[in-house]
């Protein structure tokens, strides 16, 4: 399977990173080299295998449904490029 | 090097205890030796003097009263993805620009709990992702190691005879020198590996995900250990592909190697795949005797187009185990070829996942748009360099509708082959797996073939990566030098949870091989 420019502009959307024409066609390229190489996986018998789902066999962890953290919202938003009284800030979304 | 600086952990150890050295005397001498070469290097991208000071203090106190820690007053490097608390974390991209965490990685937390120093941030791949140091917004970082050449060195020189003749002439001779080229220290812990090799922290943290452990340890002659998935809390440490990403140290020699990875090394409530295995002492294991142990070799291993030396390398590493009383069987790994483009599907899926977060919102950078969207897409164009960009691409679309099942379920089934492989090696008495650590000897920054290929690049992690597809411990060893008097490395691969074994085992390579030290040009 190889892509073409329309293919690397819509997923270039769906990952939410903005390319020009100059750059969708060089991904073009780069995508359809690593694509072709991952392409030799088709050659490999999988009949009755299951896919991994975790690397080495165990049980997830659980835990207390309790509060065990929490009262950092000024932490959590110390970072953030822009706030406003411990919000995040954003283009507006809504009309 | 300085006569600090050149102590491996466990000399300044025991130099610390017995009060012959104070740790503000070696943080100094590191912090000098730091602000000498950075320049030359780019190691480190940030350097905390002050912290470092402040923490050597503490435990020279704490070493007067006898309360040492298993690391107290030993500074170390960390690697730019580890969350350290108000001090630069970026993971060596600039979508984090201006990032300093609240709070502190597991791995970090513990290794200032058993008193270690924090001398600053070093350089890495962007997200981890890359094989030479190359793809960091701060710039790549300079191999310590320089190819050697033979030149032939002409002396002029005039002759008194007898009777007062004089014949003038000149003298050839063959001389090694020092090439000026600047090689790549490998990647993405390139920073960690070449600070540790110039001597300008004691030791440093790292992570593997395909590979960066490993091939930058075997491409400066140090030694890196990337432990079993879930040995390392992943807690607080930048997520680049979940599944398979593990921390681990990279370290002068075996030894000080086993002495960090018990300190970094925990079961942690905050990590649901760390796993509730005590931590065993480390640097027991090394001394022990490998007599009778089964070692196995993967006939998969032998590629084509490998450098005849990579071959004489393993054959020597064969030879000293079988000298040191372990038996060598010949063993078939036989999806080993698989394991490569499998990875490039499962650790750019995980990744186009896991990086969905840096949107301008919550930390980093902000490049404003007309709307939400346009602001989101403006900031990770800008934010993301290309490889990284390119991985995210290749992973949003192999999980994208109607291409799911044909590459991603696809590549984790073949994980699962892989994995068999090893357990069906095991099952039948292989204790440890001895391969080479990579393909080739450290190339040159900027190498063309590798800039215009990334496939070709991304074959530098050919004999790692089956490990993090199996979720392994893997160490490589400095094991000798190539014909332009780079070091290489070996691999050892062990079973889950059993880094014994491969302290043990590499400590005897370590006998057998020496330890390297780069000619220092700087």
């Amino acid at each position: 399977m190889s892509v073409d420019i329309a293919t690397v502009k819509r997923v270039a959307r769906l990952a939410r990173i903005a390319v020009d024409d100059a750059d969708a066609e060089r991904m073009t390229g780069e995508l359809n080299a690593i694509l072709g190489f991952v392409e030799q996986l088709n050659e490999v018998d999988v009949t009755g295998v299951e896919p991994m789902v975790s690397v080495t066999p165990m049980a997830m962890k659980k835990r207390q449904d309790g509060v065990t953290d929490g009262g950092k919202a000024a932490d959590i938003v110390a970072n953030a490029p822009a706030t406003a009284e411990n919000f995040f800030l954003v283009p507006k979304v809504v009309e | 090097m300085t006569e600090l600086t050149g102590l491996t952990i466990a000399e300044a150890r025991a130099k610390l205890k017995a009060r012959e050295i104070t740790s503000a005397e070696l943080t100094d001498a590191y912090l000098a030796a730091i602000d000498a070469a950075n320049p030359t290097f780019n190691a480190y991208v940030a350097v905390t003097h002050d912290k470092a000071r402040d923490m050597a203090k503490a435990s020279d106190t704490k070493l007067a009263k006898g309360e040492a820690g298993a690391l107290e007053g030993i500074p170390l490097g960390i690697k730019d993805l580890f969350a350290t608390e108000g001090v630069h974390t970026q993971a060596c991209s600039h979508v984090l620009d201006g990032f300093k965490p609240r709070y502190e990685s597991t791995v970090t937390s513990n290794l200032w709990a058993d008193g270690a120093v924090m001398l600053g941030k070093l350089n890495m791949d962007e997200f981890a992702m890359g094989s030479s140091n190359e793809t960091s917004y701060y710039g790549p970082v300079v191999n310590p190691w320089r190819r050697q050449r033979t030149e032939t060195a002409v002396t002029p020189s005039i002759h008194m005879g007898e009777g007062g003749f004089v014949s003038a002439g000149s003298v050839a001779r063959q001389v090694k020198a020092l090439d000026n080229m600047r090689l790549v220290p490998g990647g993405s812990s390139g920073g960690s590996a070449a600070a540790v090799s110039a001597f300008l922290c004691a030791g440093a943290t790292a992570t593997d995900t395909g590979g960066s452990i490993r091939q930058p340890a075997a491409f400066t002659g140090t030694v890196g250990i990337k432990p079993t998935y879930g040995r390392v809390s992943r807690w607080g440490t930048v997520a680049f592909a979940s599944s398979l990403d593990q921390a681990g140290p990279i370290a002068r020699d075996v030894r000080d190697a086993a002495i960090m990875l018990k300190s970094m090394a925990s079961v942690d409530a905050k990590d649901t795949t760390s796993v509730d295995i005590p931590v065993p002492d480390y640097e027991a294991a090394i001394g022990r005797s490998i007599k009778g142990m089964k070692v196995g070799i993967p006939k998969e291993y032998r590629v084509d187009g490998m450098p005849e030396e990579i071959e004489t390398l393993w054959q020597k590493g064969i030879a000293w185990l079988k000298d040191a009383g372990a038996e060598i069987v010949d063993i078939s790994l036989p999806h080993t070829k698989y394991a490569l483009p499998a990875y490039y599907i499962v650790a750019p899926a995980e990744a186009s996942s896991n990086l969905a977060r840096y949107d301008g919102v919550r930390y980093g950078l902000r490049v404003p748009g007309k709307d939400v969207i346009d602001m989101y897409e403006k900031t990770r164009a800008a934010g993301f360099g290309r490889e990284v960009k390119r991985r995210i691409m290749i992973g949003t679309y192999v999980l994208s509708a109607g291409y799911y099942d044909a590459y991603y379920l696809q590549a984790q089934k073949v994980r699962n082959l892989i994995k068999r492989d090893f357990e069906k090696v095991f099952a039948d008495g292989i204790d440890v797996i001895l391969t080479p650590a990579t393909p080739s000897a450290a190339f040159g920054i900027a190498d063309e073939d590798m800039a215009n290929d990334p496939v070709k690049m991304y074959l530098n992690d050919i004999f790692t990566v089956t490990v993090n597809m199996a979720g392994l411990p893997g160490i490589a060893v400095p094991a000798g030098l190539d014909a332009n008097g780079l070091p290489l490395g070996l691999q050892l691969i062990g079973k889950p949870f059993d880094e014994e074994t491969l302290f043990q085992t590499g400590h005897v390579i370590e006998q057998a091989a020496g330890r390297f030290t780069p000619e220092k040009w700087w």
